[in-house]
């Protein structure tokens, strides 16, 4: 019992540091500068949102923070170590889940836990079981992926990232997929667990609004090459409602700063 | 259900009239014997033995080759599905091969390995291991790399990775390909042992040649019956049971 407690203890979240980092890929007849000197500081707990127009580099910074790619100038640094390789320290949630079929709920959610030593079969279960009762799916436990529903996945999928307790979450548009009835639930649902489970979130979108609501900070980038362009510090209480006056007036700013940068 | 009894009747009324026109006396029963004289050859053979035996040594020589076949098709598939040098090599060469009725190998097996149970096995793996191994190829590379990606932020890498994402996610591919590599053995297996006589064991080919050499019609018509049964057992116990599996998983609709 005493192992698992530990599992689900909640650990103090991580400081990311982003350092003069580019990259650029080689398609088959020039080459993209996907990111151009890129610096960051996300503090021990932030939640920090980056919008932009496609091509702005938004997800290949996650990317590279996730350690799936290298980049070709520059260090990212969690807790002062360097990024060098994919770490159970920084979990991803993807756009369209990303979930395995050939495993049921509980099943994806076991797939990391599997992958960490020291950990026996029930202590596995048991966390897994902690996290699908944080996101509220506990009766899908043995669901097969494509009886869900959207939302449902993402939940999942959240469950599955946060299961290893990494210390920074990453999250690649998660709900660009959704319609926006489950979406707006989802806002209210995600600032109740990140209550619980404390973490560093870098929270890729191109939804304003969206940004406003999440985020400590909402950055903007622009493309070609990618670069951040200006940050706004959206100091509201949590939880906040989308569809607040406040949330408007900063998307409003937001926008306007987008539009400038295109 | 409604189907098996529209079947079993259509089967019913051939057979009877099959029964009766023979009988009658329109054709020489040496050329197409009854229902009836096949079925008491069926329940001699049976009696005696020596169905059971030609239908284990046919089966023993199928699963043999089939599992030979899959041990080498899938890892050589997973090694051209990632290897550009195995690919253009070994690739092309099964893309080549695949085309090539296996039952074409049987002469070269012959030279090789004589009138053996090794040549009977060379024939049966020769017909599967090719479309096993392009069926696991073509399933890892239509991957959607976001499985790869997201299995690797979670620690995955390397056998990890393979046994864990990269052949489950090719499992549907996988498993047309089985299908496949099975119709291709099963055939391959009957024009072998109608061709080749091995002393170690006499197949249901070899029932089938000998009833020929005989003329022994009743003989031929009730071993091709068992030949059907077990093909269409094997699709009922093994890959129907498989596919309903992946269906509810994978939510596919084949």
């Amino acid at each position: 019992m005493t192992r698992v407690t530990d599992e689900l203890a909640p650990i103090p979240p991580a400081k990311l540091s982003i350092r003069g980092v580019s990259k650029s890929f080689r398609s088959a007849r020039r080459e993209v500068a996907a990111l151009e000197a890129v610096d960051l500081e996300v503090d021990v707990g932030e939640i920090v949102c980056l919008v932009g127009p496609s091509g702005c580099g938004k997800s290949t910074l996650l990317a590279l923070v996730a350690g799936l790619e290298t980049p070709d100038t520059g260090q990212i640094l969690v807790d002062g170590s360097p990024v060098t390789k994919p770490g159970r320290d920084r979990m991803v949630m993807f756009q369209d889940a990303a979930l395995f079929p050939w495993r049921d709920a509980i099943g994806n959610i076991l797939f990391g836990l599997e992958l960490k030593p020291g950990l026996p079969r029930w202590a596995r279960l048991e966390v897994a079981q902690y996290y699908l009762q944080l996101v509220g799916l506990s009766s899908f436990a043995h669901a097969a992926i494509h009886e869900l529903s959207g939302g449902m996945r993402q939940r999942i999928a959240l469950a599955r990232a946060l299961a290893p307790n990494p210390t920074v979450l990453l999250m690649d548009e998660p709900f660009a997929s959704l319609d926006a009835m489950t979406r707006e639930r989802l806002y209210g649902d995600l600032q109740e667990i990140w209550q619980k489970r404390r973490k560093t979130v870098l929270f890729v979108t191109h939804n304003v609004r969206e940004a406003c609501c999440l985020g400590d900070r909402v950055i903007v980038m622009s493309p070609h090459p990618g670069k951040m362009r200006e940050s706004f510090a959206v100091r509201l209480p949590r939880p906040r409602d989308i569809n607040s006056a406040e949330i408007a007036g900063f998307a409003r700013e937001i926008t306007a700063a987008l539009r400038l940068h295109e | 259900m409604r189907r098996f009894v529209t079947f079993s009747l259509f089967v019913a009324i051939v057979l009877a009239l099959w029964e009766a026109v023979g009988a009658a006396g329109a054709w020489p029963e040496i050329l197409l014997p009854r229902p009836s004289r096949v079925l008491s050859y069926l329940g001699g053979a049976i009696s005696d033995g020596s169905l059971l035996e030609a239908t284990l040594v046919t089966g023993k020589r199928l699963f043999a080759g089939y599992a030979l076949g899959f041990a080498f098709g899938l890892p050589l598939g997973l090694l051209t599905a990632h290897a550009t040098l195995a690919r253009d090599t070994i690739g092309l060469v099964a893309l080549g091969l695949q085309t090539l009725p296996s039952v074409c190998w049987v002469p070269l097996a012959l030279l090789w390995f004589g009138q053996t149970e090794t040549a009977m096995l060379f024939v049966v793996i020769m017909g599967t291991i090719w479309s096993i191994l392009l069926a696991a190829e073509s399933g890892v590379r239509n991957l959607p790399p976001i499985y790869t990606r997201a299995a690797r932020t979670m620690g995955s890498r390397r056998l990890h990775l393979v046994m864990h994402v990269v052949i489950p996610a090719a499992f549907p591919a996988v498993v047309a390909g089985l299908k496949q590599g099975w119709a291709f053995a099963w055939r391959s297996l009957m024009a072998a042992e109608i061709f080749v006589t091995i002393l170690t064991g006499f197949g249901l080919g070899h029932l089938l040649h000998y009833g020929r050499e005989l003329h022994a019609m009743d003989q031929v018509l009730g071993v091709i019956a068992v030949i059907v049964a077990m093909g269409l057992l094997t699709e009922q116990l093994v890959f129907a049971p498989l596919e309903h599996w992946l269906k509810r998983r994978w939510g596919l609709a084949n």
